[in-house]
């Protein structure tokens, strides 16, 4: 009885579900039954193409934000490049690197690496300049040398900065991989080529989707990270970049420690940066 | 480094300049895509951000749109209109998606700019009796202009970028350029018009850099914070990326 019924049913679905792909609907389940291992393919290969090019962007903008910082020289060159190739767009980005790679999925990762590295270097940069001269002096006076200060007090308040420069490039790479179907290694966005070639709505509809999805993903999880790796901006009710650097400046967090660290010279500088403050609003509302 | 001298015989070849599908072409449809694209852009998305920017409300919105601008693959946009019903009346998918691209770093701009005013200008001339209009038009404006025109110069690049990706699913432009050299395995081509696209690009976003100094209501007596075009703030994914300068993020998504 039960098992009639279950094929009945069965029977049924497979007669809706080929008729959707029969019809060409937009939204048809039976293309994701069917084609399921073809879309988590294209998912994997979409996320460690974004993966890859965002970590080794990560590893190159480290050194040159350094150098961006140490040799003021060296700031303006690498600064403009990489406003220049971020101009640049995708489409011609891939095209022009074809010649060094071949059709291989270097193009797409290369590609993106390179964006990657405009937002990252910048806001590394902007992270580390935030640092409050008083914090480095507290450091050095404590007896921290360059490398101690660097990887104990000012990457630490870096870090909202980066993080943020982080979750722009992530989001930016998940959606950008997917013009990488013109060498074939676009992730899913070879399926929404494939489907665009062959009028197949629910391939299109269907990668786009998920596509969408795995942006979001990759920045809720990028937003926790950031939460749980600098625990000191929240429960200030205030934006993560302002709160995260000025907390750790004052001593014991008294309630006059707040005026001390600001004196006299103090408002001036505050003033010469609206943009943390710009940016710090908002960005404590969506937290 | 041979690819790149071919691709320069290629370009320098006069017969792939003239005729229906020559550069010339390609780039006449890039440019009318893009600017028609722009005016229609900047028409829907200006006065809504500059009124928000005035009443201080809709900060949400006007944060949260270029989020969701740099989630949304362009790519995927431009296929699913073409597919669409809209597909079968010639350019206008790729209108309305390179539209739906141009508003973000327009509204998110405008906004910020217009509250980012500075606070004590915007008093002083309250005082002095200015209606609400008056402040929009002789303060608020002149204030916020520097990051309009990062808006507008934004906007004008990412639909150059959009305008270029069109050509996949066969709409015009010099995209069309790249696409014909892939299909044709005529890789010279390709990086040809890869040149092509990437010097239009560059070409946009200097010639709006300069209108926008130019063009600036308050050219020359821009001291200390108020509108100073140059910030050195990080981004960050609420705003700071649109209300960026030299040393911050660049104001728009990649394309």
């Amino acid at each position: 009885m039960s098992g009639a019924a279950g094929t009945a049913y069965a029977v049924s679905t497979a007669a809706r579900g080929g008729g959707c792909l029969r019809e060409n609907d937009w939204i048809c389940g039976e293309y994701v039954r069917s084609r399921g291992p073809e879309l988590a393919g294209a998912t994997v290969e979409h996320v460690w193409i974004t993966v890859a090019s965002v970590a080794l962007a990560l590893l190159l903008a480290f050194p040159l934000a350094l150098a961006a910082r140490r040799w003021r020289r060296a700031g303006g060159p690498i600064l403009g490049l990489t406003t220049v190739l971020y101009t640049v767009p995708s489409l011609a980005m891939y095209a022009l690197l074809l010649p060094l790679f071949g059709v291989s999925a270097a193009v797409v990762v290369t590609g993106l690496l390179l964006y990657s590295l405009t937002v990252l270097v910048r806001n590394i940069l902007a992270g580390l300049e935030s640092v409050p001269e008083e914090a480095r002096e507290a450091a050095r006076g404590m007896g921290y040398g360059p490398y101690r200060l660097l990887f104990e007090v000012e990457l630490p308040l870096a870090l909202p900065a980066l993080m943020a420069g982080l979750r722009i490039a992530t989001v930016s790479a998940v959606s950008l991989t997917t013009v990488g179907a013109i060498v074939g290694f676009g992730g899913l966005g070879d399926l929404i080529y494939e489907g665009m070639d062959s009028y197949f709505k629910a391939e299109v509809l269907t990668a786009s989707v998920i596509c969408v999805l795995l942006a979001v993903l990759a920045d809720v999880l990028l937003l926790s990270l950031q939460r749980a790796l600098t625990p000191w901006t929240r429960g200030k009710g205030r934006g993560g970049i302002r709160g995260g650097r000025r907390r750790p400046a004052r001593g014991g967090g008294a309630p006059e420690a707040g005026p001390a660290t600001a004196p006299a010279p103090e408002p001036p500088a505050a003033a010469g940066e609206p943009a943390p403050g710009g940016a710090a609003q908002p960005v404590g509302k969506e937290a | 480094m041979g690819f790149f001298v071919a691709a320069w015989a290629w370009l320098t070849s006069g017969k792939h300049w003239s005729g229906g599908g020559g550069v010339l072409h390609r780039l006449s449809e890039h440019l009318y895509l893009t600017g028609v694209c722009l005016l229609i852009a900047c028409a829907v998305a200006l006065p809504v951000a500059l009124w928000l920017g005035h009443i201080g409300r809709g900060g949400a919105l006007a944060v949260n749109i270029s989020n969701v601008g740099r989630a949304v693959p362009t790519f995927a946009v431009l296929v699913l209109l073409t597919l669409s019903p809209l597909g079968s009346h010639g350019d206008w998918p790729t209108i309305v998606a390179l539209v739906l691209f141009a508003l973000p770093p327009l509204l998110t701009n405008a906004y910020v700019g217009m509250r980012e005013c500075d606070r004590d200008v915007v008093e002083a001339a309250r005082g002095m009796g200015m209606s609400g209009w008056q402040l929009l038009r002789r303060v608020e404006l002149p204030l916020a202009f520097p990051l309009i025109m990062t808006g507008v110069r934004s906007a004008a690049v990412q639909l150059v970028a959009t305008a270029t990706l069109a050509a996949l699913p066969g709409g015009g432009g010099l995209g069309r350029v790249i696409t014909a050299g892939f299909n044709t395995y005529n890789t010279p081509q390709v990086v040809a018009g890869a040149v092509l696209v990437a010097v239009l690009a560059l070409l946009v976003e200097g010639v709006l850099v300069v209108a926008g100094r130019l063009l600036d209501p308050m050219r020359g007596r821009r001291t200390g914070r108020a509108g100073r075009p140059g910030r050195t703030g990080p981004a960050s994914p609420g705003v700071g990326g649109e209300a960026s300068g030299e040393k911050a993020a660049p104001a728009r998504a990649a394309v």
